[in-house]
C-alpha cells in the first residue's frame, strides 16, 4: 500500500518537454511509474517519444486530466513559471504535486501552499498535496516513482523514510538496500514547503506496509522539533533520526534554501535533543544511522 | 541577504515610509561635513549586519560637527560581535515621545507571513516575546490577499495602538507591507517606529533580508549585496556559480554533493578531526546533483586555494550521476589543475556504478589521490592528512 503513491497513481509531468522533464520522465517510465502525458503551455497536441511509451503532451493540466485521468502531477517548471504551474495544478483537482524545482521564490511557495489548503493537520480537509518544493520527489520501490530519486538503489521493504536532503536519502536508501523500504518522500530544503515531517510520519504511522522510520533532518526552522513532539504523542512505530549541520556556522545559508541557523534557533543540536528526548534514537553519521534502523529490523517481528 | 539599516531605510523610503534624511560615510572628516551639512545634532549609527550595535557603543549623539568627527572616529573600525564597522549612517538626532515595533516576517512553521506589532519598542523584539508576551501582537497574514486597509487596522487594533498615532500608524503598515511584498522580502522590521514630538511617525531603524530565490524578478537588488563583507573565496566561487561557504579555523577541504550530505561530512569530518589534532571542516561546497568534470575541477580550485586547507575530502554519492561519471570528472579536474593540485585528496565515492567509477581512479593512480570506501572511514583519512601537514608546519 506504501504511502502518497501507489503503482495505480496516474502521474503527469509539468515541464515534460524540457531537458530534465524529459530526461526524468524517461527514468521514472523504466522504474515503472504510469506516467500517463505531460502539460506545456502553447505545446499542446505535440507527442514526444521515449523508450516504451509515446506520451501526449497537453497545454494545460485541466485538459490532461480530462484526458487521461492523472491524479499525480511532477513539476520540472522553472521558477519564474513554477507559481502558476502549481496552482493550475491545484485547481484541475490533482491529489498529489510533487514540486522538483529548486529556486522558487518563497512568496510564490506561501502562495501555493496556502492556496491548495496543505496546512497539514491544521487542516485535515486538505485537497492538493504538495511535496517540495526543492525536492526529489516520492518513491514507492517497486510501484512508481514520481521525481528524480533513483529507482535502482533499493527495492521494496519495511522501512518508510522521510528526509529534508535528496543525497542524504539516497545515501540512506543505499546503506538500508537489503531490507528496502516501502516509500520515501523527499520533502525538500525550502523554508516553506507543502508536506512536512510530521505529515510523513502520520501517514508512515498509519500505512500497515511501513514498520519503522527513518526520519533526516538538518539545520533551519522548528519542524525536527515540532516532529518529535509529534512522534511522542502519536507514533507506535520505532523511529530513528539524523540531523545534519551540527558544524554550520550561525546566519549562513548551507546550499538549502532552508538550511539556516539564525541567532539560537534552528540548530542541529537543539533538534537533536528534541528528538532524544522523545525517545527517538539519532545516529551520529549517516552509516550509524543505518546500523540503528538495522538493530531495529532485526528486532520486529 | 540582509541588508544595511541605511540599506533597508532606503528601499523604506522608495516605498513612501518616513524616514529621516542621513549620509553613509566611511571616514571621519566626511562624518564632519555629514553633520554640518544636516545641521544641528546628529546621530552616528555602526552599519553592521548584526543586534546590539547600540550597547557595542556603535550608536552615538554628536551635538555638533567636530563631536560628530570625534565619534564617528571612535566608532569607525569597531568590532561588534565579530563584524567590523566600515561604514556609519550620519542622520539627524531624533526628539522620541514614543517607541514603537512593526515587522512582516516569513513564518515557516506555519507556511505563512506574520504581522508583529507593538507599542513597546525600541529594545530588542526577543526580549518583549519573553518579557511581555502580551505586549507583542501576532496577527497571520494570508499570503493570497496580502495587507489592505482593514488588515492593516486590524494590526494596529490587535496592538493597542493610541488613538493619535493609529491612522499614521496603519498607513505605515500598508506601506511596509508593499516593501515586504514587493520586493520579495522574508523579513522587514522597524524597531523603533517612533512618534517625535512633534506628532510625527518616523521609521528610525530598519532590518531587511530579501529572498535570494526572488533575485531573478529585482535585478536592483543586485547592488545591495556587499562584496566588502565578504570572504574573498566566497566572492570568487560565486563567480562560479558554485554553493560555497567558507568555514573559519578549519583545515579540512570538503567537496560534496547535495546541500544535506555536505553538511552531514562536514560533521562527520568535525568528529573524526578529534581523535587528530582537532582538525576541522574549512568550507562547505556543493557541486549539486550532476557533478561534472568542469564543475568539480572550478570547486577543487576554490578549496586548494585556501591557504588554510591541508587535505582535501571528496565525498560524493552517485544517485542521478553515475560513479564513474564522477571519478572521469575528478581525474579530469586534477589533469585540468595540474601543478596547481599541490594537496592530498581523499575521496569516497558510493552509490550508481561504485565499481567503474572505483576502477578509473585506480587506474589513474594519481599520486594525491587517496580512495577510502566509506564516508566515516574517509572523514578519518582526510583529518589523519591534515594533521600530518599541520605538525610539520607548527
Amino acid at each position: 500500500m506504501a504511502i502518497l503513491l501507489t503503482k495505480d497513481s496516474r502521474i503527469i509531468v509539468q515541464g515534460m518537454t524540457g531537458a530534465e522533464g524529459r530526461k526524468h520522465t524517461q527514468r521514472m517510465l523504466r522504474a515503472g511509474s504510469q506516467i500517463v502525458g505531460g502539460v506545456t503551455p502553447g505545446k499542446g497536441g505535440q507527442t514526444i517519444d521515449f523508450e516504451g511509451a509515446c506520451l501526449p503532451v497537453f497545454g494545460t493540466v485541466a485538459e490532461s486530466v480530462a484526458a487521461t485521468g492523472a491524479d499525480v502531477s511532477v513539476v520540472f517548471v522553472p521558477p519564474r513559471f513554477a507559481k502558476n504551474a502549481v496552482l493550475e495544478a491545484i485547481d484541475a483537482g490533482i491529489e498529489l504535486v510533487v514540486v522538483i524545482t529548486e529556486g522558487i521564490p518563497v512568496h510564490d511557495a506561501a502562495v501555493f501552499c496556502a492556496h491548495a489548503g496543505a496546512t497539514g493537520l491544521a487542516a485535515p480537509s486538505v485537497r492538493t498535496r504538495i511535496v517540495g518544493p526543492n525536492c526529489p520527489g516520492v518513491i514507492t520501490p517497486g510501484a512508481s516513482n514520481a521525481g528524480i530519486i533513483p529507482a535502482d538503489i533499493t527495492g521494496p521493504g519495511r522501512i518508510g523514510l522521510v528526509s529534508k536532503s535528496g543525497t542524504l536519502t539516497y545515501q540512506m536508501m543505499y546503506e538500508l538496500r537489503d531490507i528496502g523500504f516501502s516509500t520515501c518522500v523527499g520533502i525538500g530544503g525550502d523554508p516553506v514547503i507543502g508536506t512536512t515531517h510530521i505529515d510523513a510520519l502520520q501517514a508512515f504511522e498509519d500505512d500497515p506496509d511501513t514498520a519503522a522510520i527513518v526520519m533526516i533532518g538538518e539545520i533551519g526552522g522548528d519542524a525536527e522539533e515540532r516532529a518529535a513532539d509529534y512522534i511522542k504523542a502519536h507514533v507506535t512505530k520505532p523511529v530513528i533520526g539524523y540531523i545534519a549541520g551540527f558544524t554550520a556556522p550561525e546566519g549562513k545559508t548551507m546550499g538549502h534554501a532552508g538550511a539556516i541557523v539564525s541567532g539560537s534557533s534552528g540548530t542541529a543540536a537543539a533538534k537533536k535533543d528534541a528528538l532524544e528526548a522523545a525517545g527517538v534514537q539519532v545516529g551520529t553519521t549517516p552509516s550509524g544511522t543505518a546500523e540503528l534502523m538495522r538493530e531495529i529490523m532485526k528486532s520486529l517481528p | 541577504m540582509d541588508l544595511y539599516e541605511y540599506q533597508a531605510k532606503d528601499l523604506f523610503g522608495a516605498h513612501g515610509i518616513p524616514v529621516l534624511p542621513g549620509h553613509v560615510v566611511t571616514t571621519s572628516a566626511q562624518a564632519q561635513a555629514v553633520a554640518a551639512e544636516l545641521g544641528g545634532a546628529v546621530v552616528i549609527k555602526a552599519q553592521v549586519k548584526t543586534g546590539g550595535r547600540g550597547k557595542a557603543g556603535g550608536v552615538q549623539l554628536a551635538r555638533d560637527p567636530d563631536e560628530a568627527q570625534r565619534k564617528a572616529a571612535a566608532i569607525l573600525g569597531m568590532d561588534i560581535k565579530g563584524h567590523t564597522v566600515h561604514r556609519v549612517l550620519v542622520t539627524p538626532a531624533c526628539d522620541i515621545a514614543e517607541e514603537y515595533y512593526l515587522s512582516f516576517v516569513l513564518d515557516r512553521t506555519q507556511r505563512t507571513f506574520l504581522a508583529m506589532a507593538s507599542v513597546q519598542g525600541g529594545m530588542e523584539i526577543e526580549e518583549v516575546a519573553a518579557t511581555a508576551p502580551e505586549a507583542l501582537a501576532k496577527v497571520p497574514v494570508d499570503p493570497r490577499f496580502g495587507v489592505d486597509a482593514a488588515k492593516a487596522a486590524e494590526i494596529v487594533a490587535a496592538a493597542a495602538f493610541p488613538p493619535q498615532v493609529a491612522q499614521a500608524v496603519a498607513d505605515t503598515t500598508l506601506k511596509l507591507w508593499d516593501v515586504f511584498a514587493a520586493e520579495d522580502a522574508t523579513l522587514v522590521e522597524v524597531n523603533p517606529l517612533v512618534r517625535d514630538t512633534q506628532g510625527s511617525i518616523i521609521a528610525l531603524d530598519g532590518k531587511v533580508t530579501l529572498d535570494d530565490n526572488a533575485a531573478f524578478r529585482h535585478p536592483a537588488h543586485a547592488a545591495l549585496a556587499d562584496p566588502s563583507g565578504q570572504d574573498p573565496l566566497e566572492t570568487a566561487a560565486r563567480a562560479r556559480h558554485l554553493n560555497y561557504v567558507k568555514l573559519a579555523n578549519g583545515q579540512v577541504g570538503i567537496i560534496g554533493n547535495g546541500a544535506g550530505l555536505v553538511m552531514s561530512t562536514l560533521d562527520v569530518v568535525a568528529a573524526a578531526g578529534q581523535a587528530h589534532g582537532g582538525m576541522r571542516p574549512a568550507n562547505f561546497l556543493d557541486i549539486g546533483g550532476g557533478a561534472n568534470a568542469q564543475v568539480m575541477a572550478d570547486g577543487l580550485e576554490i578549496v586548494l586555494g585556501d591557504p588554510d586547507v591541508l587535505s582535501v575530502f571528496v565525498n560524493v554519492f552517485g544517485g542521478i550521476t553515475a560513479c564513474d561519471q564522477v571519478a572521469t570528472g575528478i581525474v579530469q579536474a586534477l589533469d585540468m589543475l595540474g601543478a596547481a593540485a599541490a594537496k592530498p585528496l581523499v575521496v569516497r565515492l558510493d552509490g550508481n556504478n561504485v565499481a567503474e567509477g572505483r576502477r578509473i581512479l585506480a587506474r589513474a593512480a594519481h599520486p594525491l589521490v587517496t580512495m577510502v570506501d566509506t564516508m566515516d572511514a574517509a572523514a578519518d583519512k582526510a583529518a589523519e592528512l591534515a594533521a600530518v601537514t599541520f605538525a610539520k608546519g607548527a
